[in-house]
């Protein structure tokens, strides 16, 4: 499968297949029903610097081809991420990205500081776009300035890349890729839920306890590959791609967007083997089709004039 | 183990308003250890519905390799599967979370199975399974009213079995308690699955020492990975404790989770 090896900052990856953070816990209960050695890496659930019970039930309700959540970055905290759940997953053959998360510019810095410092953990996720908690989350990633701010002291303290998760609650996307890139991250992950809400048709009101919540699923890939499209143009970060995938023709299309790897989120729950699934399709798509290596599609359908300086090969 | 099949409809058929009775034939019986666990259901191969169903087991045949389920057809995804025929395929995924123990009830003691509504199904592979293990039951099951009602019959069968409705068309008009008021009802254990309102009014009986609980809640994954279902543990001051009900439950000791 050299086909699909994918060299990104801090990461070498078996394949640029991954679960997407919130939809894998810390892998435990995956790791009953396959051998996660096989992914290409496995971006964990976002942590905190305390622990967090999340929003109250329901959290979760469907909508078409998607689902919303308000889980509201539940998590055992930093110090059992870093003691229990990050050692345990390391005995399986796959890099940790470790999803950062907290409500204000200290949380962030304390949380990246100590989690990066972890033997086992090759790069960090900055959530700067969580929808699902009061402060912090997307308070960071709809103003470009403060988004810069926390990448740049993020950076100052992380033994490991940074990479900056995007929100798509913002009218200029690009303007918040290039914040975060003058702020020194090392790449992006794109997109993150969009906030949205559903409401029950007996009570009248929201059917989530937290009233919105973060919409993703195969609804909003369109939003996502017009995102990553753009931005990929006219930064030079490499782009870890999400939002939406669950079949091999979505992974195409990110990468024709401009990604240089993918995460599946939503997917995992309609499916829990669809992460391996996908990576043994993935490889006989570009078989098939003579495809020497998945990079080679990155940014295929970019303008002629668009710009690109990233190489990830 | 967990597993994933495309299971065969046997048969499918209406058995109160509403109320379907949905048998499926596959491998994946044979992991169908203990009553009380659930299985998740993709209902057709679109996007939409996006989501599984957790739907729960109703009894067990291991030697044929088939299962049956009792749902209640209500919205988009359980009307769909309503709508499955004999020979049709259903994408299975299972089973999941935690039964009802049996070895805590032994043998010469009773057992008080209390279901409310779409929470009744479960209790029938347990009575079967207590049954053979020597525990005398007694049932105790309640429903909106006498159209919703099902398998009296089968419980009957069973043991004692007494209906409780809220329009009183059948059994006790009111709730399971009122049921076990008016009889007088006595157990050494408790197991129930229904409406958690249901749940903490039993809870506060105090009926017998010993007592065990099945939760529904809506669910993403099914497996423990999503924290969407989760609830909160009793007597904890931190307030950060909690329970899975997917896979942690769905079955709970009395007094473990709030309720």
């Amino acid at each position: 499968m050299s086909r699909l090896q994918t060299k990104l900052p801090g990461l070498t990856l078996k394949n640029p297949i991954m679960p997407a953070s919130g939809c894998f816990g810390f892998g435990r209960e995956f790791s009953g029903l396959y051998d996660l050695s096989v992914l290409g890496a496995i971006m964990i659930k976002a942590t905190t610097e305390e622990p967090r019970f999340g929003n109250p039930t329901p959290r979760v309700a469907e909508t078409p081809g998607g689902m919303l959540n308000a889980i509201g970055l539940q998590n055992p905290g930093l110090e059992k991420v870093v003691g229990n759940e990050i050692p345990w997953l390391s005995q399986f053959d796959v890099p940790i990205i470790a999803n950062v998360a907290g409500s204000q510019v200290e949380d962030y810095v304390e949380v990246a500081r100590t989690i990066s410092k972890s033997e086992y953990v090759q790069a960090l996720e900055l959530n700067i776009s969580c929808p699902n908690v009061k402060t912090g989350g997307i308070a960071f990633g709809t103003v470009p300035e403060t988004a810069k701010h926390l990448t740049k002291k993020v950076k100052e303290v992380s033994d490991v890349p940074v990479y900056v998760k995007l929100s798509p609650n913002v009218s200029n996307i690009v303007e918040m890729a290039k914040a975060v890139e003058d702020g020194g991250a090392d790449g992006l992950t794109m997109i993150n839920t969009l906030l949205g809400m559903r409401i029950d048709l007996k009570t009248g009101k929201p059917i989530l306890a937290n009233r919105t919540g973060g919409l993703s699923g195969p609804a909003i890939k369109p939003v996502a590959i017009r995102m990553i499209y753009e931005v990929s143009q006219q930064t030079t970060l490499p782009i870890i791609g999400m939002g939406g995938i669950s079949t091999v023709e979505d992974i195409l299309e990110f990468y024709m967007a401009g990604a240089s790897a993918v995460a599946v989120g939503t997917a995992n729950f309609a499916n829990p083997f669809i992460c391996p699934e996908l990576i043994e399709e993935l490889d006989a798509y570009l078989i098939e089709h003579n495809i020497d290596h998945i990079s080679d599609l990155t940014g295929r359908s970019w303008n002629k004039d668009g710009k690109r300086t990233y190489h990830c090969s | 183990m967990i597993k994933k099949e495309w299971m065969t409809v046997l048969s499918q058929k209406s058995i109160a308003k509403n109320i379907y009775e949905l048998t499926l034939e596959g491998e994946l019986v044979q992991e169908m250890n203990e009553p009380g666990r659930f299985v998740h259901l993709k209902v057709n191969g679109q996007m939409m519905p996006l989501l599984r169903r957790p739907i729960s087991i109703a009894s067990i045949d291991q030697a044929n390799s088939r299962f049956t389920m009792i749902y209640r057809a209500e919205g988009e995804g359980t009307k769909l599967l309503a709508e499955k025929k004999a020979g049709d395929t259903v994408d299975v995924l299972g089973p999941l979370g935690n039964g009802f123990p049996i070895e805590e009830a032994q043998p010469g003691e009773t057992a008080i199975l209390v279901g409310g509504g779409i929470g009744v199904p479960p209790l029938y592979e347990l009575s079967k399974r207590l049954n053979e293990r020597g525990v005398k039951t007694i049932h105790v099951l309640g429903f909106q009213s006498a159209n919703v009602a099902f398998y009296m019959e089968k419980f009957s069968e069973l043991g004692e079995t007494y209906a409780a409705t809220v329009d009183g068309t059948l059994g006790t008009k009111g709730f399971v308690t009122d049921a076990i008021h008016q009889y007088n009802l006595q157990a050494d254990i408790l197991y129930s699955c229904g409406p958690v309102s249901m749940l903490k009014a039993l809870e506060g009986l105090h009926l017998t020492k010993k007592g065990f609980i099945s939760l529904e809640e809506r669910m993403g994954c099914g497996i423990g990975a999503c924290f969407a279902c989760v609830c909160h543990t009793q007597n904890d001051p931190t307030g950060t404790e909690y329970r899975k009900v997917c896979s942690d439950g769905p079955v709970f000791p009395i007094g473990e989770v709030a309720l």
